[in-house]
């Protein structure tokens, strides 16, 4: 009994700075989007004049924001279902920054991971004629390997050259991008007829079931990303390989000392990280309704993973508690922007927010003055020389 | 140690690339070596063989209203590329061979080479501008440059600056505000230097008082300087167009030395950002090394620890240094929006902070290497420019990448070469 208690209190403890981190960055976010609003900040320059007029209209807009972005991810069945269909790609492209950081490395490049790995399922979706039992699993093993393909460029380099990861994923980054532009303008991929960048749509056999529960709609990448993450608990708490990269992570020396090969776990370690992102965006050119590629939305989950691989502490299992949370956000934003004119990207200002606050628990706790208790603070990365 | 991937032993970490001696492994040179013949066969085949046989290229080194002119350069294209294709090929098996030893001083003029057969497949029945080549590739530098300075104050220092990419882009946004607000571009100047210094602090906060990992602190702080700019950019400046139009700097000719032939346009004929670059690089070249304000700096780099015993405040002097060099990056920020283009636009840095990151490390945490590295990104990306208005079949998309591909290429090749300072990264905490 008493067991069960402790284990409470402990992930009691270990939810603690990120709920307060959460409820920070709200609040933050709030004033940002009170005080950046033309009408209330009118209000606010005659606040001598009339100080209620100008407080009540700053609450209005804050309120009604954030119930907006409520009502729309969570509000109804159908909004949850959006929610769910945004949180797929957030879960798995988290897990694979989140497996980086366990091995010592950080994954900046999730975003171009998960471009090749969507255009390399996209185009097994589109151009080839399979029946369904083989074309979706085939669709799903080219997008893997594709994002692990470009993951293991930048584990290769930092074990063969030393080139920090920081660096060479952001420039694979980039390089991905305008090999997404160069995709989807050439005849391969360019939907007929169209003159926008946007591909063909991927064949019905190789699309991901729809899984309807009354109103609730939502696709089976949701159930991928749940076998990921157990897959990922699986690989890091059980097995020997999740053994030798949590090692190489805590200290390279020491593996090397140990008769680890450290380059070669950075390498494997950036190939597993490449095809989850891989997985996150096949799971989305295989599964949202559009079933095409287009540019933009990949590099924002790629971005958005890193806030989730921080808030879930790259933990499996907090990193999809963290993909839900920033699925809402995201899901809910949209919603927000239709009602209220507050514009999307202030989900990136309240999710930046909330990986300083994550990121910096010391700074939660002088805020709210809770005091430190065991265990040291998870360190995530190596800096540039080691 | 070795950097053969082939080559048995433990994969090196910190000091790949380097043999006990200290001088590049004979792997190393192989691996050049080849590198160079491989751009030479590029060149023979690609631009020489090619290309159409009895095409003139011409290279025009004049702006316009010099004193003396310097009259075109015209050659049959096909010709000098496959001259150059066999020079570069022999230079490269000479140094797989054995016969050469300056590994990194013949790659640099095989490269070269490859570069000027390179512009004369491009310019094969057309004209390329020299000076306005290499005037744009000044002009793409400063940026860079001066990003890396910044990067060179911090790092030297102990605390890693990843967040130049958000304090360019957060800079560059206030700096047309505020200079479209004031009507003139010093306000908007002293803005983004005032941003730079703001987000220097909270880095510098972040990782020096509340010990946040550094790499992350600065990532954190380049996501959010992404999402507020957006988002202030969507909100606000969508509404109230007349808050983006900052106006620009004008180009400051200095009497006499602008009427020089070739460097007069080039380097005394610019806008006040290539001035304060140089001086720049100069004058924090002389303060790291040859002041005691540079010598106390790099002391808290290397080893902090010492540094302390002897009486130095660690934590301020790290305090300082980031902040200033927030400040330099705020600078570096506000050229987009008050020297490149007249105007904000979402994510217009488009990774320039990352890539003078790397010119940092090209550049050996040195101020003038830092600039010359930036003088080759510089170069790579206005060529770039140049290759996609001229008559080429390869797309833009890919040339696009150019400037990321090299930078890949320049942290992988040179990484192991360089050292940073000792303590970069570290916090610093006593007891």
């Amino acid at each position: 009994m008493s067991a069960v208690l402790d284990r409470g209190r402990t992930v009691g403890r270990a939810l603690l700075v990120p709920a307060l981190a959460l409820l920070t960055a709200l609040v933050v976010g709030g004033l940002v989007i009170a005080f950046s609003d033309p009408d209330t900040l009118n209000e606010w320059g005659e606040f001598f004049g009339d100080p209620v007029g100008a407080l009540s209209s700053s609450w209005d807009i804050v309120s009604e924001s954030y119930r907006a972005l409520w009502e729309s991810s969570l509000g109804s069945p159908s909004a949850l279902g959006r929610t769910l269909v945004e949180t797929t790609p957030l879960a798995l492209a988290g897990l694979s920054v989140a497996l980086a950081f366990r091995s010592g490395l950080f994954n900046i490049g999730a975003a171009g991971q998960l471009i090749v790995g969507a255009t390399c399922a996209g185009w097994v979706g589109f151009t080839w004629d399979l029946p369904r039992a083989i074309h979706l699993p085939l669709a799903l093993i080219a997008g893997a390997l594709g994002g692990a393909a470009w993951g293991a460029i930048a584990g290769a380099l930092k074990a063969w050259t030393g080139a920090h990861e920081v660096i060479t994923t952001i420039m694979l980054n980039y390089v991905s991008y305008r090999l997404l532009d160069y995709a989807l303008r050439s005849t391969a991929f360019q939907r007929p007829g169209r003159n926008d960048p946007i591909s063909q749509p991927v064949a019905e056999s190789a699309r991901l079931p729809e899984v309807t529960i009354g109103e609730l709609r939502f696709h089976a990448g949701l159930f991928l990303a749940v076998a990921a993450v157990l897959f990922v608990w699986w690989l890091l708490g059980r097995s020997t390989l999740g053994f030798r990269m949590k090692a190489v992570g805590a200290n390279p020396f020491a593996s090397r000392y140990a008769g680890m090969q450290v380059g070669a776990t950075y390498v494997v370690s950036m190939a597993l990280a490449g095809a989850l992102a891989g997985l996150a965006g096949t799971s989305n050119i295989l599964g949202r309704p559009s079933y095409s590629l287009t540019g933009g939305y990949y590099s924002e989950v790629g971005f958005d993973a890193i806030a989730v691989a921080l808030l879930g502490r790259a933990n499996p299992f907090g990193v999809l508690g963290a993909a839900f949370l920033f699925g809402v956000l995201r899901a809910g934003s949209t919603g927000m922007q239709a009602a209220t004119s507050t514009p999307v990207d202030i989900i990136v200002v309240i999710q930046a927010l909330i990986i300083v606050f994550v990121a910096a628990p010391h700074l939660v706790r002088a805020i709210y003055r809770v005091r430190a208790r065991g265990g040291a603070e998870p360190a995530f990365t190596t800096n540039w020389g080691s | 140690m070795t950097t053969d991937p082939a080559a048995s032993g433990p994969p090196p970490l910190a000091s790949a690339g380097v043999d006990e001696a200290g001088g590049p492994s004979a792997a190393r040179r192989l691996g050049f070596g080849i590198a160079t013949v491989v751009l030479g066969l590029i060149a023979l085949v690609a631009f020489g063989l090619g290309s159409e046989s009895g095409v003139d290229a011409t290279f025009v080194f004049v702006r316009g209203g010099e004193a003396i002119e310097i009259p075109d350069l015209t050659f049959p294209a096909r010709t000098v590329a496959l001259v150059l294709g066999v020079v570069i090929v022999a230079l490269g098996a000479a140094l797989a061979g054995g016969l050469l030893h300056r590994v990194y001083g013949v790659f640099g003029v095989g490269l070269g080479l490859f570069i000027v057969a390179l512009l004369a497949w491009a310019a094969r029945d057309d004209t390329i501008n020299i000076i306005g080549l290499l005037d744009g590739s000044l002009r793409r530098a400063i940026p860079l440059a001066l990003g890396a300075l910044a990067g060179v104050l911090c790092e030297r220092a102990g605390v890693i600056n990843i967040a130049i990419e958000g304090m360019l882009l957060a800079a560059a946004f206030t700096g047309a505000i505020t200079a479209s607000a004031a009507n003139t571009p010093w306000v908007g100047l002293l803005g983004g230097v005032a941003v730079g210094a703001l987000l220097g602090a909270a880095l510098a906060m972040l990782s020096i008082r509340y010990t946040v990992d550094q790499i992350i602190g600065g990532t954190v702080i380049n996501i959010f300087a992404v999402g507020v700019t957006s988002y202030l950019t969507a909100r606000v400046l969508v509404e109230y167009q007349d808050l983006n139009q900052p106006g620009s700097f004008r180009p400051v000719g200095i009497p006499l030395l602008e009427d020089i032939p070739v460097v007069g346009p080039l380097l005394f004929d610019n806008t006040i950002y290539v001035y304060v670059m140089f001086a720049l690089v100069a004058g924090l070249t002389w303060a790291l090394f040859r002041s005691r304000w540079g010598l106390r700096l790099r002391a808290v780099g290397e080893h902090p620890r010492a540094a302390d015993t002897v009486g130095i405040n660690v934590l301020r002097t790290r305090y300082r240094a980031v902040v200033l060099g927030g400040a330099v990056a705020g600078f570096a920020g506000t050229w987009f929006t008050l020297d490149a283009v007249s105007g904000f636009d979402e994510n217009m840095t488009a990774g320039r902070g990352f890539i003078a990151l790397a010119a940092l490390i090209f550049g050996r945490w040195h101020p003038v290497g830092a600039f010359i590295a930036a003088l080759v990104f510089g170069f790579a990306e206005e060529l770039q420019g140049r290759l996609a208005l001229l008559d080429t079949p390869l797309p833009s998309e890919l040339l696009l990448m150019t400037p990321y591909v090299v930078t890949i290429i320049v942290v992988a090749g040179l990484v192991g070469r360089s050292r940073a300072p000792a303590a970069d990264g570290e916090p610093y905490t006593t007891g």
